[in-house]
């Protein structure tokens, strides 16, 4: 941030300019870093500055999207001070020069010591003494290789358990996953690992990939032709703001009316119309309506967890209707009988089932596979993310909307179609396989029974990403404690001394010793005994792949705060450190599980993980002279020295043995047992999601006022009647309570929240979602995240609404 | 261009003021120039009370004729309020997101921005309810002249959209 707000310096012309892909939401939107010099300053004339803007006038709207939160000021190791700006690229296809409120933030958050960079670990931190105290490196290290080592000698690797990102963007990314795959698949060989946002190592997307769809495989640009756009469990512009913006938006205004008779010769085209599937009212809904006019929007506000019922009804309707793409099926598909005899599904049943009426089910099939008046299918589009990921039965109600799909031929290389998720984070995975099967091991559950020894989490938060939460939660501080208290009668003991006293604790006692890997100090590796800190994109270089599998290299600008190191780097020492204590003991056979981290850079992780197990093509050199655009993967070869990619996956072949995708029966199954217990018991469904000035866990949210101003507690929506009966106002305090957990928000009155409702933040800092969140999963151990049922009370107030708006986030 | 910005706002800020402020608003012509952490507003007078209605909004420009802003009286006491309700509020109402103008919404009470759809509140100094921008909207500080009645704009809270500074 400027230390004014109300003016900027600007980038000479001579300042060095970078590309950064924003690491926040899935869309990856380019933005060029302008550094320069503390005491140079551009000037306003437009041959003056780097953005080539005139400020000796007014600017006209749209021209440029500037503010004194894109501006910092720092320092790197050698002292030297800079100016920077970090701006969205004009020239980058996925967002054209627009930032979302999240992207634009980048600047303000850059580490300087002050503001919210001001919480940034620095240092390796250890709990000794009732205290936390910064460590060098080797001394960290020492411990944790050390105990680490005790425990794989004496236990095995089943003691030895992570809480692991597998995403891209900020704190993954191939460079990151890599290492740590490596470290923990090949060295540690350890199966008792979750992923970031999940209690298990699983897949979200297992059925559409045992069909043979992987979950990305359209491009951005096929939104912009769709005839039909369904939006499913999903609320785009608060979760992937420049993907609905730039790409949706055009489309339902009917300004992309030309493209699509460009694209699609002799093909009745139009204004494109949009279906969102989602029991509230979104933001998202009330701007498709402004934009495309209500008359070309449906909102089927189905029943909670009621998805399968609607999407086999739907199939039984189109088969019934002959809407199909026949020569599809027959020749690239395998399975369409038994799945639609195993789903049939009337559609007054499926009414029924859903809650939405008839009338509008057909409607719904009309658009969307109903031959067009020039004898065409539709192109309809199908897109979904946490409604479906984190719905009731996972596994099903994916099968469920891919047969649908296939069954009317929009997946497999059709412009204007696909079935995506819309994803969370950039993806930007390469690791050696899992060592454990499908399902995976249960790892919270385990970690609340009083397994494992050693619980390293790695740039994620379970405290507040995962279900039953509160019962974790207080088993993790539980657990620790007993080590804490060990630690705390081991007065200067040595390295080797506490490495014996921990095991000791962790053996005996039932304690836990819990290492965070992490840019912030947060709650979980607060209740812990070790702190490491990591990187940003910008401090080092990465690489990551977007919605549309756009990849691309964000390059290093700036120097690490203090002693932070690229996550791939954590893991090539804690590599490296058990490599040499293997080696001293003669074990040469472990010492061989450690060896092949010999890396000086993010770059060698790079070239050891994506480069030498994906695509040998693909380097540093040639993903920098592609820019903020980069390349879709896969990539298929070199064109003039430049990658070429794919805009759209399966044009030929499925990812089956035999090419053909493969329908699978899921049919309607009722609610998960553990959700529909709640839900007997208690009067409120509590949906959850995100907000869209809020990103993840709020990790770097919680540190910024802009941020803490308008959001200073957990955002719980409630219905005017509900709040009215409960005698709740905007801004007060309210708990949420079942026999899972109590949890609380401030409340916010939305008249469109159904009665019986609830929409409440997902993730947030002290309200936390998951602590209601039932144990039920799917097969694979998806939480039913979505789907639980609780009761509301009034807390009080605590005068919030005398700083936080009361008014109605939704457009119209 | 080789004018450092102290330079530019010494030379630029006083002759703005010189030219603008209105005979007789200025006390004392300064003999030493102000220091450089202020920018230099022409006081600019807005309105005059007896002639706002509640929740109708008032535009005007201010700190100069590229700036366009809105003048609401809410009807009830709000954060940053004046005038003898404490309801009088003003804002830049170009969209700090990228600089579109938003609209006053009489029922929503909120300024909206039909570009990227972002929401203000004016009775809550701005604050983005809901959208895109990295700021509040730019809150223009009023003074409230008890003797004549009048209200004028002095000052900005914010950047205002499209500018190096507020001041040009
Ligand atoms: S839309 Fe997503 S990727 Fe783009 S700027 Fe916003 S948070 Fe970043
Ligand atoms: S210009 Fe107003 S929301 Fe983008």
């Amino acid at each position: 941030m400027s230390q004014f707000d109300d003016r900027i310096p600007l980038p000479p012309t001579s300042a060095q300019t970078t590309n950064l892909t924003c690491h926040f939401c899935i869309v990856g939107c380019g933005y060029k870093v302008h550094k320069w010099p503390e005491h140079e300053e551009g000037g306003r004339a437009p041959q003056d500055n780097a953005l080539g803007l005139d400020f000796t006038r007014q600017l006209a709207p749209l021209q440029a999207c500037l503010s004194p939160a894109m501006v910092n000021t720092i320092q790197d190791n050698d002292g030297s001070r800079h100016h920077i700006m970090i701006v969205p690229d004009k020239d980058c296809v996925v967002n054209q020069g627009q930032a979302s409120t999240r992207g634009g933030m980048l600047g303000h958050l850059t580490y300087n010591g002050k503001g919210p960079s001001a919480s940034r670990l620095t240092q390796p931190l250890l709990y000794r003494g009732a205290n936390w105290r910064e460590s060098p490196w080797e001394n960290a290290l020492a411990l944790y290789a050390g105990l680490t080592k005790k425990i794989l000698d004496e236990d095995g690797p089943d003691e030895i358990y992570f809480n692991l990102f597998d995403h891209g963007g900020a704190g993954g990314g191939y460079e990151n996953t890599w290492g740590t795959g490596k470290l923990i698949f090949t060295g540690l060989q350890t199966q008792k690992v979750r992923i970031h946002n999940r209690p298990a190592y699983n897949s979200e997307c297992h059925a559409t990939r045992d069909m043979g769809i992987n979950e990305l495989n359209n491009s951005y640009e096929d939104a912009e032709v769709a005839d039909v756009l369904w939006s499913i469990g999903n609320n785009p512009y608060e979760t992937q703001t420049n993907y609905f913006l730039v790409h949706w938006i055009p489309n339902l205004q009917g300004s992309t009316v030309n493209k699509k008779q460009q694209w699609f010769p002799g093909e009745t085209v139009g204004r494109g119309r949009a279906i969102f599937v989602d029991p509230r009212r979104t933001t998202s809904i009330a701007i498709a309506e402004q934009a495309a006019g209500a008359e070309n929007v449906l909102h089927l506000a189905i029943n909670p967890g009621t998805d399968t019922a609607l999407f086999n009804g739907l199939l039984t309707y189109v088969a019934e209707q002959g809407w199909l793409d026949s020569e599809f099926i027959a020749q690239r598909t395998n399975g369409y009988e038994q799945a639609l005899s195993a789903n049939r599904l009337s559609l007054e049943d499926c009414s029924e089932l859903t809650g939405v009426p008839v009338a509008q089910l057909i409607q719904a099939a009309e658009w969307s596979y109903k031959p067009k008046a020039s004898g065409h299918m539709p192109r309809t589009m199908h897109a979904y993310e946490k409604g479906i990921i984190w719905g009731n039965d996972n596994y099903r109600i994916q099968s469920s909307l891919v047969n649908l799909v296939l069954a009317t031929g929009n997946v497999g290389g059709r412009r204007g179609a696909g079935v995506v998720r819309m994803g969370g984070h950039q993806e930007g995975y390469v690791r050696p396989p899992f060592p454990g099967g499908r399902p995976a091991p249960y790892v919270d559950g385990e970690i609340i029974a009083g397994r494992g020894k050693i619980l390293t989490t790695w740039a994620c938060d379970a405290f507040r990403s995962t279900h039953n939460a509160q019962n974790y939660r207080a088993a993790v501080i539980r657990r620790a404690n007993i080590v804490r208290e060990a630690i705390d009668q081991a007065r200067g003991a040595s390295t080797a001394e506490l490495i014996d006293i921990i095991y000791d604790a962790v053996t005996t006692k039932g304690g836990l010793f819990v290492v965070s890997i992490d840019i912030y100090p947060k709650p979980f590796g607060e209740a812990g005994h070790m702190m490491l800190p990591a990187t940003v994109p910008g401090e080092m270089n990465l690489t990551s792949m977007n919605g549309e599998r756009r990849m691309r290299l964000s390059e290093k600008f700036m120097d690490a705060p203090g002693s932070a190191q690229p996550d791939c780097m954590i893991a090539a020492d804690i590599a490296n450190a058990l490599k040499a204590l293997y080696a001293q003991d003669g074990n040469s056979a472990m010492a061989a599980r450690f060896a092949g981290f010999e890396w000086s850079s993010e770059e060698d992780a790079f070239m050891d993980g994506f480069n030498r197990n994906e695509n040998e093509l693909v380097t540093y050199e040639r993903l920098r002279a592609l820019g903020n655009n980069g390349v879709q993967l896969p990539v298929t070869g070199l064109e003039n020295g430049l990658l070429v990619g794919t805009e759209v996956t399966y044009t030929e072949r499925f990812d089956t043995e035999d090419g053909r995708a493969k329908f699978q029966p899921s049919p309607w199954n009722g609610l998960l047992a553990e959700a529909q217990q709640q839900k007997d018991k208690y009067p409120f469904w509590i949906n959850n999601g995100r907000v869209n000035e809020l990103w993840q866990t709020l990790y770097n949210d919680e540190h910024v006022e802009f941020r803490t101003s308008r959001w200073p507690m957990t955002l719980v929506e409630i219905g005017s009647e509900d709040a009215q009966r409960l005698g709740i106002n905007s801004g007060d305090v309210v708990e949420l309570f079942n026999d899972y957990g109590a949890t609380q928000g401030m409340a916010h009155v939305e008249p469109t929240i159904k009665p019986g409702q609830v929409f409440m933040q997902t993730m947030g800092r002290n309200g936390v979602m998951g602590d209601l969140a039932t144990t039920a999963v799917d097969q694979n151990i998806l939480p039913y995240y979505k789907g639980t049922w609780a009761d509301v009370r009034r807390v009080g107030d605590m005068g919030l609404s005398r700083t936080v708006t009361s008014k109605r986030r939704h457009f119209v | 261009m080789s004018l450092s910005r102290r330079d530019f706002f010494k030379v630029g800020g006083v002759g703005a003021l010189a030219a603008t402020v209105a005979p007789g608003t200025l006390a004392q012509p300064a003999a030493v120039p102000a220091g450089n952490a202020v920018l230099n507003h022409p006081a600019t007078l807005v309105a005059e009370i007896s002639g706002l209605r509640v929740n109708q909004p008032v535009s005007f420009n201010f700190p100069d004729s590229g700036s366009p802003c809105q003048l609401l009286k809410m009807g009830r006491e709000v954060p940053g309020g004046v005038g003898p309700d404490g309801d009088i509020v003003a804002y830049s109402i170009l969209c700090p997101h990228m600089g579109c103008p938003t609209q006053y919404d009489g029922e929503a009470r909120s300024f909206k921005c039909g570009c990227h759809f972002s929401v203000f509140d004016p009775e809550m100094e701005g604050q983005q309810v809901c959208g895109q921008a990295t700021q509040n909207m730019p809150r223009i500080e009023l003074n409230f002249d008890t003797a004549r009645g009048t209200v004028e704009a002095v000052g900005v809270h914010g950047l205002i959209y499209g500018r190096q500074a507020n001041t040009l």
